[in-house]
Formats: structure tokens, sequence, C-alpha cells
């Protein structure tokens, strides 16, 4: 066989090997009665859930608590996806600078016995700059 | 008035750009096909030239035109309304020009404008076909700009910059009362990019991608005039410079997100940050392989394939940068204009034009007669190559994802993949063992090409590697490195370090001409092992250990209480203890423009809506007085910066100003304050604040009605009224000669600490007046509100209110420093290796010209010399 063989399956085994870590990297969309079936089914790679808070008539959030005074690194609030199942998620750092704001949030994480575990939030905010358009933002559990 | 002139002029400018731009290609495409009369190349040329100039002189006048609109706030223009603002400064009006998608355009075409005309002087032989292909994209770039729409079919081609306000935003009311409405001030622009570096940051980038297009030219240019060998010695010094400028404006990128974003580091992965690091590394891989191309026929094929996909990986992720396919995967995309379509024909036209002639040439390109030996230097440097470009590929096969999910969408289908959650272990799974193989090879293919190993020769490697080695070891056990890839990773680049600091200092020697490549291997090296130990090492420092979150044990406790308690609160005034240091936040500061430093917010009022401020008392720093009470001073009202002071355990104290940037529609925008030290950097920045603007809720008067020495609770503390006694000053109250004022000295003890309050009751002019007292650190109100002589008790108001603090992470960044130093010896690398090929190129062209005297160049030959 010559070099260039060689050469050539070698990167081909490499091209391949960085697809097939690609897909088994990715996560995935889904709602939360998808998140709670993949969770038990012991699948326990990060998802992403794209929801909105709960919020009363006259637009005050629901059922969302953050004390600082008590632990800067617990957050809790109440996501409804987009099936409208209502779900409590908790985010382990301080809350979101805007997130009272956002228009809509993507939490990315796992789903927990009693609530989702979110590692990441994304806020999707009216953005400053175009009226009508939407501008996201990124945050970040940290990790020890 | 509506400033009409300006924004017409310029649109037709634009028209006039693109059009000339069309001209040129044609014209430039006349010169160089074999159909046209040799008697006519010469009438082509110049026309196509001229052609050229004006659309050069065209693109000049858009650029003048959206100045002086943005320069002189013409606020009817949507462009100016968005993105610039009264308050800015003149720095940041200049990147308000590129703050859009359209001015961004416009920068791109700038400079290709400039390298153009750059081309047109220095290189006559290769003008014809060069600048076809240039004069081709110049067309695809300022269609982008064009916004014209098509009668009839209702197609819009490009969105222009030059829009007015009520043509941008029709919707708003205001127009049919008063259709001449001009806004007094503008959006402004966002905080973030309020930083020097986003005023170079960004024309750098877009000069290192306008420089791209450069070796693409020569490459389609030698296949297209069958010079297949004879474009490489041109187009190689541009590769470099390209490389230099497209990794400068990168690194410019990740130095503004590492000093202005609070994630921490520099790098986030970020898809808008990959798909410029990709066409880098696939660059850098095709400057390796044209060194090498003239020995070497794989290398030259690669060569063309390399070239041509630097050029489509810059369209690729102009395309996803902007199309908007990113969507929700990437926090600093464009938003959508409607320009996909016309950015997906771009990308695919170049897909299509480079590709097939490259496969209509192939059969021109030579081949290797004999395998290439695993002993010379081109071997490895081809391995280097490859390396390169795979590591690019692993970057874009992710990057892509939201590429996938349209292209599945599009044929109606929903893949729902979303890019992966933790990114850094995602992509280090590769790119750590491909550098660490890159920067070995970059030592391996130092010493093949210099020193001559090769078969029989693989002693001379022996020297390097036991330096190496016994380097290694030391570094590994001083930085107590435990993790096998870090290792490697270390390894690698201290031998990468060893192997061409020795090629530096013994083979080329004094002749620095030739130490580029040597120089810009040790700056990747270095810019590797600061990477490593920064990000790898990173230290949390904030680690919350007050026990406060007891009341959530069971959480709190799992994993070995490991979650994450990385931010601490601090309470105003009151220190506590974070690590080594002793930690206390003191006040919030403003910044004024013309003093140094920041100043108390206290001794301002800012005016709300407005950049100035009124000085509530003289305004001193550093015995230097700015301004006294009661004048009016221009200040950056978005910024507010948080005294942090550290205290060492050596007693030592600094201070620390984290900055939290307040805008009414953006809400609160935290960035670091770093000190830097030679070895680390401590990187300190809040991650909660509550609004400084905002004064806070005082909750219902509550009265107590106590006696001397007795004790009461306030707001959760223990209060005692220790004493009242006469006093002759009370702030802001006059005393005259028969008003009398007491005050009360009221001990309130904090869990570690005392403060005093004492508010005072003065009978002035037989009226009573009551002077309350504040602590910001206990959120009290306190008013003396009754004296009852007959029964000796005195009557205190008390408000209290949420008390005032903030949330805050502090990180080590150990040896970042090391990473900024291989960046300056990267750039200096790059530098003498593009200096030594333009030479090249210069020294050829002359000897060219003086082989050749019938062209009139060639009667001063030593004058270029």
């Amino acid at each position: 066989m010559k070099k260039s063989h060689i050469f050539g399956i070698g990167i081909i085994a490499v091209a391949i090997a960085i697809i097939v870590s690609t897909a088994g990297d990715a996560s995935t969309y889904v709602n939360f009665t998808q998140a709670e079936q993949l969770a038990m089914n012991g699948n326990d790679g990060s998802i992403h859930v794209v929801g909105k808070l709960k919020k009363d008539a006259s637009g005050q959030i629901q059922e969302m608590a953050y004390q600082p005074e008590v632990d800067p690194n617990y957050f809790m609030f109440t996501l409804l996806d987009n099936d409208g199942r209502e779900q409590k998620v908790v985010y382990r750092s301080p809350k979101p600078q805007d997130f009272d704001k956002s228009e809509q949030v993507v939490v990315i994480g796992k789903m927990e016995k009693d609530h989702f575990e979110a590692e990441k939030i994304l806020l999707k905010c009216p953005s400053k700059y175009n009226n009508d358009k939407l501008e996201t933002t990124e945050y970040q559990a940290a990790q020890l | 008035m509506i400033h009409n002139l300006y924004g017409d002029a310029g649109r037709l400018f634009v028209i006039i750009a693109f059009v000339s731009a069309l001209v040129a290609t044609f014209a430039y495409f006349k010169s160089v096909v074999s159909s046209t009369n040799l008697n006519d190349v010469p009438v082509w040329k110049r026309f196509a030239r001229i052609a050229f100039f004006i659309h050069a002189a065209a693109v000049a006048g858009v650029v003048f035109c959206l100045y002086w609109i943005i320069g002189n706030h013409y606020f009817e223009y949507h462009y100016a309304w968005d993105n610039s603002s009264l308050s800015l400064p003149t720095e940041y009006v200049i990147s308000s020009f590129w703050q859009d998608q359209e001015g961004s355009f416009l920068l791109w075409i700038f400079w290709n404008v400039v390298l153009g005309l750059v081309l047109i002087v220095t290189n006559r032989s290769w003008e014809g076909p060069v600048m076809a292909i240039f004069a081709l994209v110049q067309a695809f770039l300022a269609s982008m700009i064009l916004g014209v729409v098509i009668p009839g079919l209702d197609l819009k081609i490009g969105s222009t910059p030059f829009l007015l306000l009520r043509e941008a935003l029709p919707e708003i009311p205001i127009w049919k009362t008063n259709p001449d409405f001009i806004p007094k001030d503008g959006n402004g622009l966002n905080p973030l990019l309020q930083n020097y570096w986003m005023v170079i940051h960004p024309p750098t980038l877009f000069l290192g991608f306008a420089t791209t297009l450069i070796p693409f030219s020569f490459a389609m240019a030698g296949l297209w005039t069958k010079q297949i060998k004879e474009w490489i010695r041109p187009a190689l010094p541009w590769a470099l410079f390209s490389a230099m400028i497209l990794g400068v404006g990168i690194l410019m990128g990740a130095y503004w997100a590492y000093e202005t974003l609070n994630f921490g580091g520099y790098w986030n992965w970020d898809p808008v940050e990959n798909t410029s690091f990709v066409p880098w590394l696939v660059l850098v891989g095709t400057i390796h392989v044209m060194i090498i191309a003239r020995k070497n026929a794989t290398a030259l094929k690669t060569s063309f394939i390399l070239a041509i996909a630097t050029f489509v990986m810059i369209l690729y992720s102009t395309f996803m940068t902007r199309s908007g396919v990113l969507g929700n995967a990437s926090v600093h995309s464009f938003t959508d204009l409607g320009l996909s379509g016309q950015l997906l024909i771009y990308l695919m036209t170049f897909i299509v034009l480079s590709v097939g002639l490259l496969i209509y040439r192939w059969k021109l390109l030579p081949s290797d007669e004999k395998e290439v030996s695993t002993y010379s230097p081109e071997f490895w440097i081809f391995i280097g190559a490859t390396l390169l470009c795979l590591s690019g590929f692993q970057i874009l096969a992710t990057t892509s994802i939201p590429v996938y999910n349209a292209i599945a969408e599009s044929f109606g289908k929903l893949l729902n993949l979303a890019l992966p959650t933790d990114p850094i272990e995602h992509y280090n799974k590769f790119q750590i063992w491909f550098f660490a193989l890159i920067t070995i090879l970059t030592g391996i293919g130092q010493y093949f090409w210099w020193k001559r190993t090769g078969e029989g020769r693989l002693n001379t490697l022996y020297p390097p590697l036991l330096i190496t080695l016994i380097l290694s070891a030391v570094f590994i056990t001083l930085g107590e490195v435990r993790t096998i890839s870090y290792i490697v990773l270390l390894t690698a680049a201290v031998f990468s370090i060893v192997a061409n600091g020795t090629i530096l200092l013994n083979i080329i020697g004094g002749n620095y001409k030739l130490s580029g490549g040597a120089v810009t291997h040790i700056g990747v090296a270095l810019m590797l092992i600061g990477i490593l130990f920064s990000s790898g090492y990173t230290r949390v420092v904030s680690l919350n250990n007050s026990g406060l979150m007891i009341s959530r044990s069971e959480e709190f406790t799992k994993n070995d209480n490991k979650e994450n308690k990385e931010n601490v609160t601090l309470w105003l005034n009151k220190p506590s203890q974070m690590g080594k240091y002793m930690l206390t936040w003191r006040d919030v500061r403003v910044e004024p423009r013309y003093v140094p430093g920041y100043i108390p917010k206290g001794w301002v009022e800012i005016i709300e809506n407005d950049f100035h401020a009124v000085a509530l008392r003289d305004i001193v720093v550093d015995d230097k007085t700015y301004y006294k009470t009661g004048d009016t001073l221009e200040i950056y009202p978005e910024n507010f910066y948080y005294e942090i002071e550290y205290r060492e355990p050596s007693g030592k104290i600094f201070t620390l100003y984290p900055r939290a940037q307040i805008n009414p529609r953006m809400g609160l925008i935290s960035s670091p304050d770093i000190q830097r030290k030679y070895n680390k950097d401590l990187y300190t920045y809040v991650s909660m604040v509550t609004n400084p603007l905002d004064e806070g809720k005082w909750s219902p008067t509550e009265e107590f009605t106590v006696a001397m020495k007795d004790t009461f609770f306030v707001n959760d503390y223990v209060a005692i009224l220790d004493n009242v006694v006469r006093t002759d000053q009370v702030d802001g109250v006059e005393l005259g000669e028969n008003d009398a004022a007491v005050k009360a000295i009221i001990r309130v003890l904090d869990t570690d600490h005392e403060y005093i309050i004492d508010p005072s009751f003065v009978i002035r002019d037989r009226t009573v007046g009551r002077k309350a007292q504040v602590s910001d650190e206990l959120g009290l109100r306190i008013q003396f509100n009754e004296i009852n002589p007959q029964t000796g008790e005195f009557t205190f108001a008390v408000n209290t209110k949420q008390r005032d603090f903030i949330v805050m992470k502090a990180l080590e960044k150990p040896l970042i420093n090391v990473l900024w130093l291989g960046t300056f010896v990267l750039v200096i690398g790059f530098v003498m290796a593009t200096v030594r090929r333009f030479r090249d190129i210069f020294k050829h062209q002359n000897r060219e010209v003086a082989s050749n005297p019938v062209k009139p160049r060639a009667r001063k030959p030593e004058l270029q010399g």
C-alpha cells in the first residue's frame, strides 16, 4: 500500500470520528414531556427547552424566587414550554440581570426528579436596537 | 430640516459603485480571454482600470456620505438614529459606522478597494485576471447595500444604510401628524461596544477578511491563464499578510471579550468567533503548502484547493453570521436583513466558479513522479497543514449545526439539533490533540528544513528532545499539571519553543530575514501555554464560605458541598472573607468625562436621560479641583463602577472597579475589572447589583417611643438610644440665636459592627424641624419625631428597606500574560515572514524587468532594488 493511501485513510478516519463526535455531542430542542421521558430512559445528555415565563394577567412573573441575601447561587423560576406545560426550573447561579424583561427563555440542562436543572439560560429580550426584533443573551451556570 | 442630499448622493454612489464594478469585471475579463484580439487587450485593460477607479471613487463617496450623516447627527436617517447619539464621544461615533450590517459591508468594500488599487499599482502583469475576480467580488458586495426594489417583481436587492427613519419605521404614528419629525437624539451605541478595542477590532478583522481574496484571486488567475506555478510567488506574501491581519483581528476580539464580557474568558466557542477562526486555520495551512509547492506537485494541487477553501470559508462565515441561520445559537450574530438569498447566491457563485475552474484545469496540474519521502521536510509540512485543516473541519462541523437544521427544514424535516451544551469539552476532545501534534510538527518541520535532518541524521533531533523533556518535567511538577492531555500539550509546546529557538539561534543566526517562521512558531507555542494555564487552571476565588446557605442544606451538601457557590454576596461597607482576601464593597462610582478615574455617585446628581450631572460638592481629585458645587459636568451616564476593596493577608490593600452598565432598554450589563500581575490576573465582576438609579422602597413608617438607654428592634437589629445631646450644627439647616437643636445618638448593633445613627430635632423660629438620618449599610432611616418632657421618652419614626448588596464573582487566571506575549511574538514573526516574501517578489520582478528590456521600467532597475 502506498503512503498516500495510508495518509488518505487516516484523514478519512479522523473526519469520521469528528462527525460521529459532533452527532454524539449535539444537543436537541425538546419540550418538558419529552425531557422527562429522556431522563426516565436514563438518557442524561443536556437538552434545550424553549419556553415562556409564567405570568399573571397583569404581566407579573409568577413562582420565581431569588434571595441573594440567603444564597446568591440559587435561582428558581417556573417555565411554560411551547405545549403549555409548567415546570419548575432551578439555576444554580445568580439570576440573570435582564431576566424579568425576557420574552422567551431557552433553558439548557437536564430533567431531575421534581425540577429542571438548568446549566445555561438563553434569554430573548426585546432588542434595544430593533423594536420588533428579539435579542439573545446567554448565561451559564458556573461549574466547579 | 431633512438633509435629503447626503442620502440621495449616497444611494447614487452605491449604484455607481455596483455598476462600475460590473463593468470593470467584464472589461478585465475581456482583457484576459483568448478570444480578444491581442491589439485590443491594452484597450480593454485601460477601460477596466478606469471603471475600477470610478468604482473606487464611488465607494469613497458612499463612505463619506454615511460618515457625514453619522458625524453630523442627522437623526432623520435610520442608521444615524439607530447607532449613534449626541452624547457619544468621537471615537465611538466612528465605530458606530460599522455597528450595523450595511456599514460593515461597506467597510469590507472599502478595504477591497484599497487592496485592489495597491495590486493595480504593484502588480501589472497579473492585473487582468486578478482584478476581474476582485471586481466581481465588489459587485456582489455592493449589491448587498443597494437597497433597490425591482418594480413589478417586488424583489428587494440589498439593504441600504441611507434609509430615512420614516422609511425604515413607517408604522410609527408620528409620521401622520408630523412627516418632518426628526428625533432629538439617537438610540446610541450598544454600551458593550463602547470600548477602544471595538474601534479597531472590526476594521482589522474586515481587512483580514478582505485580504483572503488576494491569494484566492491569484490562484484563480493562475488556473485561468495557465500559470500553474507562477501565481504562488506574488500570492504568498499576501497570504502571510492576510493571516497576520486576520489573526490580529480575531485576537483583538478575544481580548475585548476578556476585558468587557463577563463569561470570564477570551474565547467562548461562539459560532461567530469560530467562523472567523476556521478560515484562519485553513489560511495558515495554505501558506505552508504554498511554501513547498514549488518542489512538490501534491502541495501545489493542495495550494489551489486550500486557497479556494479559505475564501469560501470567509463567504460561508459571512453567510452564517448575516443570514439569520444562527438564530438562537449565537449571541452576537447580526439580525436578519432578508439578505440570505443574496448571500447564498454570492457563496454558491464563487464555489461553482472556483471549483469548476479547478476541475477544468486539473489535468494541467503536474503530478509527483515518485512518492515523497518520510525524511523530507515537505512530508512533515504537508502533515502539519493537513492537521490544521482537520482542526478547522472539526470546529466547522459543529458550528454548522444550525445550518443542518435549516437544510433539513427546507426538505420539510425537523431536525431540532442544538449546539453541544459543553462546547469546551466538545472542542477540546479534538483540538488539544490536534494542536499538540501541530506544535510538535512546527519543531520537526523546521529541523528537517534547516538542519537537513533526514535519513540517518535523526540524531540531530536528540538535543532539543532532551532539553524539552527536562524543561517539561520541571514545568509539570511546578505547575502541578496532572491531566494527561495538558501534559502532552505542554510538552509539545515546550518542544516547539526549544526546537524553533535552536533553529533561530544557530542556523539562521544573524539572518533575521529568514527567521519569520521560527519566531511565529514560538509565538504559537507560547500562546498555547498561556491558554493551557489560564483556561485549564482558572481558579474561582469567590467561593461562598459564609455558611449562609445552610437553609438549603440538602441541595448544598450533596456532591461534597461542591454545588455552585462561586458567587459571594457583599453588603455595603461590610467586610467579608473571600479566599485569602478580605473584601469590602465601599461605594458606587460614576465616570466623569474630563476627570481622571471614577468619582463617588453621591458627589453628583445625574440628570435623567442626559449625559450631564450636577456636582453636589466640589469635585476634587488628587488635590485638583475640577468642578465647583452646582457645576454641570459631562459623564458617561450608563457606567457605574463598584468600588471593591481587597485586603491581602499582608495588610496590603488594592481596589477593583468592576462595571455595571445600566441601559434603559438593555437592562444591566456587567464588565469585569482585572488586577494584572505578571504571573496571573485577578478577574472580578459583579453578577448582580441593585439598580443604582433606584432609590429602593422604604417600608411604611413604624414609631418607637423609648426612654434613654432603652433597647428596641429595627430591621432585625438591636438599637440602643445612647444619649440625646444638644448640638450646634445640623447639616442643611441654618441655626439662629434663639433656635435650638438636639440629636439622638442611636447605636445599632450588627453582627460584627456597630453603627451610630444620629437624627436631629430642631426648633427654629418656634417651629419644629426634623432631620432624618439614613444608613445605606443597614437600610435604615430614623427620624427624631417627638420629645415628651413629662415622661422623659422620645419618639422615633423608622423606615427600613432592603440593604444594598452586590453579588460578585472573582477568578484567578494564571499565566494569561504568556498568551498575550505569544500573540506579540506571533505577530512579529508574521511581519518578518511577510516582509521577506514581499522583498522576494520585488527582487523577482526587477530581475524579470532587467531581462526584458522592452519594458520602459527596465531603464532604472537600480532604483527599485
